[in-house]
C-alpha cells in the first residue's frame, strides 16, 4: 500500500463532491445504525453502522472477517439481527428475507452467485421473478431489453455453466437489478475478475449511481476504492471504525491503517542471485477427460533461490499444470525435470523424497485433512521419511514436540497440536500447510494462490515465508491471480493463457497493464 | 412370422405403460432432488388398493383412482422422513419398498388369486379384428392413451411451466431457489407425492388393467426396473418413452414366443428385461453420462443458513 492521496479521477462526467448526485435534504438509500449480531455467541457485529446515499458509490472496506458481509446480508434480511435498525429512504423497514428485501428495493450479489448453473440466463431470471417473468419468450425478452438498456452484453439464452466468471456476474446483477433493486450491495466483486473486467465492472457502477442508483462496493483493493467511489466505510472487527468519509479526505494508507489496526510491512523482494536450474518444464501437454485442452505446450524453467510469477486468469491451466508437477495428474506430452532429473513419471512421494514441495489452491482438498489434528497434519509428510519411527509404534511425543515447535515459529495463531486443523481460520490453515511442506529438505515450492481469501497479516505472514524459502535457495514458483503479489515478491513475471505460456518479463518491466493485456488476450 | 410380430408389437405397451408410469413418477421426485428408490413398495400398494377397491363392486375407474390415491398417501409418508426429518433418502427409498410390499400382503390378504372384470382392451367385446393396425389397436385399453398424455404433460410441465422450473431449480441448486423465494420442503413433497401417485397408478395399471386378479409379488420387479430407466432416460421424459418401449418389448417377447410354441426356455426370457437392467447400468456408467444430466443436488439435504 502507497502512501498515495486519495482523489477522484476527472473525466467520467461525475460532480466530485461527495454524496454525489442526490439533493440536499434527500433522506439516505440505507441507513444501518447499532447492528449487533452474534454467530453461536461469538460476535459477528458491534454496535456497525452505515449510510448509504442516494447516487452514491460507497465502499464498504475491511479485512476479511471483519464483518463486511454479515453486515450487508442482515441488511438484505439473509440473517436475522441480535439488535439494530435499518431505515430505507428514512423509512423504519423489518427485512426478514430476501422477498422483503426485494420489495424495499434493496438487491445483493454475494461473492457466490445465485444462479442455477444447468438454467440459461433467462431461466434464472424466471425462477427469480416468479409470476412478473411471464413466459419463457417473455422473460428471454427482458433479459434482452434490460442488458440493452444498461449496456452490459447478457445473453438470455447462453447456459450459466458456459459463461465465464464476469459473464456470470453480470448475469447475476442483471437478475438482482430486474428484481427492482435501487440499491446494488456487490460483494467482493472484484475478486474474481482481471484488471480489465474489474475496470468494467467499476465504470457500469458509476453510471449506474449518475442514473439515480445507489451501490455499496464491498472491497479489500484499496485501489478501486481510490479510483471509482465516492464515500467509503471501513469496518475492524465487526465495528465501523470510519463511518461514510468522502473519499478525497482520507488517504488510502490512512484507510488501510484503519481497516489493519496497525500499519503491515510490505514483504521485500528476496535478492539473492539465482543458482542452477532447479525445475524445467518442457512442452507440457495435458487434456481433461473430455478432450478439451488444458495445457498445450507449457515450457518453464526456475533456478535455485528464485522466485518466479506465474499470473492467469483462473481456469488457463493452472490447477492442470500444479495437478501435473505434483504427480496427480499424467500429461500427455511434454517433460519435467528436477534438478537435471526426469520426473515426468514420478510418483508424488518420489517427488517429495526429491524436495519438490506443493502448496495447492484448495489446501483441505489436497494438503491437508480436516479432521486430523494440527499435529497429524504436521507428521503426515515426515511420516514416510521414518522419523516419528517404525510402521508399528509412532512416536507420539515426538509429533507433538514437533507440532509445538512449529506452532510457535510460523506464529499459528488459534493451533494447539491436539487441535482440529478444520477448526482454524484459513489463513492459520495456511500456515499449518508451509510448516510442514517448507521443511529442510525442500528444493522447489510450488504455491497455488497461496494468500487467496485470507486476510492481510494472514497474507503478509505466508508471502514472508515464501520469500525466506527463497532466500534460503529454495527454487519458488508463485502461481496467482493477484498481481500486486507476484510483482512484489517474483524476479520474473510469466503469464499463463489457455494453457501456454504466451509472456515472460523481468518484474523491472512488469506492470498491471502489460500483464493484465497478455492473460485476456486472445493471441 | 407378420402374425407374430403384429402380436408382439400389439403386446408391448401394456408391458411398456407400467414402467414409464412408474418411471415418470421418479423423475418428477428426482428433479426436484431426492432420491427415490420406493417405486416397488409404492406400486405394490397402489395394485393392491386398486384390486381391493373392484372387488367390493366398485367401478374400476374409482379402484384406478383409489390405487393413485393410495401410491400418493405411502409416499408423502416417504416425503415426511426424508424431506421434513431428513432421512437418509437410499436407506428410507428401501424401507418404503418393504413397508409397502408388506402393507400390500397383509392388507390384501382377502382379495389374492380373485379375478374381476377391471377395465377392458378396446377389443375386448369386439369382432376379431382383420387388419394389422386394428389388430395392434385393439389390443390397448384407455390407460395407455392416458400413458402417453402423461408423458406428454410431465415433459410439458417440467420445461415449460413456472411450476416446473422452480421444481428443477429446487433439485438443482436448492440454496438458489430458496432465495428465489421457493419453499424447498413444499416443493420436494409436492414432488414425491405426484411422483407417488404416478407410481401407485402404475401398480393400479397392473392388477386392474393388466391382469384383473391380485396377487402378492405381481409387481415383480418392474419398481426396479423404473429405477433404472430413469438413469437410461437421463431423467427426461420422452427418452423415457423410448426407454419403457424397448424394456416393454423385452418383457413382451417371451410371452409371445410361448404363444406360438418356440422351444426356448421361460426362464431365459423371464430374465430378460432384468439382464437389459444390469446392461443399463454398466453401460451408463461406462459411457460417464450419467454425471452431467443427474439433477446436481440429487440426494443432498437441504439445510437453510443460520437464520437466527
Ligand atoms: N454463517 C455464519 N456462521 C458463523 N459465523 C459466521 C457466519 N458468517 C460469518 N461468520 C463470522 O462472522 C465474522 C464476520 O464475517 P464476514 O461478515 O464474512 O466478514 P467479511 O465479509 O468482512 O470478510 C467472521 O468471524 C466469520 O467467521
Ligand atoms: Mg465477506
Amino acid at each position: 500500500m502507497t502512501e498515495t492521496a486519495i482523489a477522484h479521477p476527472a473525466g467520467d462526467g461525475r460532480p466530485v463532491s461527495p454524496g454525489a448526485g442526490a439533493p440536499p435534504g434527500t433522506p439516505p438509500a440505507l441507513e444501518l445504525a447499532g447492528v449487533h449480531k452474534a454467530f453461536d455467541g461469538k460476535p459477528a457485529l458491534i454496535d456497525a453502522g452505515f449510510t448509504l446515499r442516494r447516487g452514491e458509490v460507497h465502499a464498504l472496506v475491511g479485512e476479511n472477517g471483519a464483518g463486511k458481509s454479515t453486515l450487508m446480508n442482515v441488511a438484505t434480511g439473509v440473517y436475522a439481527a441480535d439488535a439494530g435498525r435499518e431505515l430505507v429512504d428514512g423509512e423504519l423497514v423489518r427485512i426478514r428475507g430476501p422477498v422483503d428485501a426485494a420489495a424495499a428495493g434493496l438487491g445483493m450479489v454475494h461473492q457466490h452467485f445465485r444462479l442455477v448453473p444447468r438454467f440459461t440466463v433467462a431461466e434464472n431470471v424466471r425462477l427469480a421473478l416468479g409470476r412478473r417473468a411471464g413466459s419463457p419468450a417473455a422473460a428471454a425478452a427482458l433479459v434482452a431489453a434490460k442488458a440493452e438498456k444498461i449496456g452490459f452484453p447478457v445473453r438470455p439464452d447462453a447456459r450459466v455453466a458456459d459463461l465465464s466468471v464476469a459473464e456470470r456476474q453480470r448475469a447475476e446483477i442483471l437478475k438482482v437489478l430486474l428484481l427492482g433493486a435501487r440499491v446494488l450491495i456487490l460483494d467482493e466483486p472484484t475478486a474474481v475478475l482481471t484488471e480489465q473486467e474489474s475496470d468494467a465492472l467499476l465504470a457500469f457502477t458509476a453510471r449506474l449511481a449518475t442514473q439515480g442508483g445507489s451501490v455499496v462496493l464491498i472491497t479489500h483493493k484499496l485501489r478501486e476504492v481510490a479510483a471509482r467511489a465516492d464515500r467509503v466505510t471501513v469496518m475492524r472487527q465487526g465495528r465501523t471504525v470510519l463511518d461514510g468519509a468522502p473519499i478525497a479526505s482520507v488517504s488510502s494508507a490512512e484507510v488501510a491503517r484503519l481497516a489493519v489496526g496497525a500499519t503491515v510491512a510490505p514483504v521485500a523482494r528476496p535478492r539473492r542471485a539465482p543458482g542452477g536450474p532447479a525445475l524445467t518444464v518442457d512442452g507440457l501437454a495435458h487434456r481433461r477427460d473430455d478432450g478439451g485442452v488444458t495445457l498445450d505446450g507449457l515450457t518453464l524453467s526456475l533456478r535455485e533461490g528464485e522466485v518466479l510469477g506465474l499470473a492467469g486468469v483462473g481456469g488457463n491451466g493452472q490447477s492442470e499444470l500444479v495437478a501435473c508437477l505434483a504427480g496427480l495428474a499424467a500429461p500427455r506430452a511434454g517433460s519435467v525435470a528436477l534438478a537435471g532429473r526426469d520426473i515426468t513419471t514420478a510418483s508424488p512421494a518420489a517427488r517429495r523424497d526429491l524436495g519438490l514441495r506443493v502448496v495447492p489452491a484448495d489446501r483441505f482438498a489436497f494438503g491437508l485433512i480436516r479432521g486430523f489434528s494440527v499435529a497429524d497434519n504436521l507428521a503426515l509428510a515426515a511420516l514416510r521419511r521414518g522419523r516419528y519411527g517404525a510402521p508399528f509404534g509412532v512416536a507420539r511425543r515426538r509429533i507433538r514436540r514437533d507440532a509445538e515447535a512449529a506452532i510457535r515459529d510460523h506464529e499459528i495463531h488459534g493451533a494447539a497440536p491436539g487441535r482440529s486443523t478444520g477448526l482454524l481460520s484459513g489463513g492459520n490453515a495456511q500456515k499449518v500447510l508451509l510448516a510442514r511442506e517448507l521443511d529442510d529438505a525442500v528444493r522447489v515450492l510450488v504455491a497455488h494462490s497461496p494468500t487467496r481469501g485470507l486476510d492481510v497479516r494472514a497474507a503478509q505472514a505466508v508471502q514472508a515465508a515464501i520469500a525466506a524459502a527463497a532466500e534460503r535457495g529454495v527454487a519458488c514458483l508463485l502461481i496467482s491471480e493477484d498481481l500486486e503479489e507476484l510483482m512484489a515478491l517474483s524476479a520474473r513475471i510469466a503469464v499463463i493463457n489457455r494453457g501456454r505460456i504466451v509472456g515472460e518479463m523481468p518484474v523491472e518491466d512488469a506492470s498491471a497493464a502489460a500483464l493484465g493485456a497478455l492473460m485476456v488476450g486472445h493471441a | 412370422m407378420s402374425g407374430f410380430l403384429v402380436g408382439w408389437l400389439a403386446a408391448i405397451p401394456a408391458y411398456a405403460a407400467p414402467l414409464l408410469l412408474a418411471a415418470l413418477g421418479l423423475i418428477l421426485s428426482e428433479r426436484a432432488g431426492v432420491l427415490n428408490l420406493s417405486a416397488e413398495g409404492v406400486m405394490a400398494i397402489g395394485a393392491m388398493t386398486g384390486a381391493a377397491v373392484v372387488l367390493s363392486g366398485i367401478a374400476p375407474t374409482l379402484g384406478i383412482l383409489a390405487g393413485v390415491a393410495a401410491g400418493a398417501g405411502l409416499s408423502l409418508v416417504f416425503a415426511i422422513v426424508v424431506v421434513v426429518f431428513r432421512g437418509d433418502q437410499t436407506l428410507a427409498g428401501l424401507t418404503t419398498v418393504a413397508v409397502g410390499i408388506g402393507l400390500a400382503g397383509v392388507l390384501g390378504r382377502d382379495y389374492v388369486q380373485k379375478p374381476f372384470a377391471g377395465i377392458e382392451r378396446f377389443g375386448a367385446d369386439a369382432a376379431p379384428a382383420t387388419g394389422a393396425f386394428e389388430r395392434f389397436f385393439l389390443q390397448q385399453d384407455p390407460l395407455i392413451l392416458v400413458t402417453l398424455v402423461l408423458v406428454v404433460a410431465v415433459w410439458w410441465f417440467l420445461e415449460r411451466t413456472r411450476a416446473g422450473l422452480q421444481l428443477r431449480a429446487v433439485g438443482e441448486d436448492p440454496g438458489t431457489a430458496d432465495v428465489a423465494g421457493v419453499d424447498v420442503q413444499m416443493v420436494r413433497i409436492a414432488a414425491v407425492v405426484a411422483g407417488g401417485a404416478l407410481c401407485g397408478l402404475s401398480g393400479a395399471y397392473l392388477s386392474v388393467a393388466a391382469s384383473h386378479v391380485w396377487v402378492e409379488g405381481m409387481i415383480a420387479g418392474r419398481g426396479w426396473i423404473a429405477v433404472a430407466l430413469v438413469i437410461f432416460a437421463r431423467w427426461d421424459a420422452r427418452r423415457a418413452l423410448l426407454g419403457a418401449l424397448i424394456f416393454g418389448a423385452a418383457e413382451a417377447l417371451g410371452p409371445r414366443l410361448q404363444a406360438v410354441g418356440a422351444p426356448v426356455p421361460t426362464y431365459l426370457m423371464m430374465m430378460l428385461p432384468y439382464a437389459l437392467t444390469l446392461a443399463v447400468l454398466v453401460l451408463s456408467s461406462l459411457v460417464g453420462r450419467r454425471g452431467t444430466d443427474e439433477p446436481a443436488a440429487l440426494g443432498s439435504i437441504y439445510l437453510r443458513q443460520d437464520k437466527s
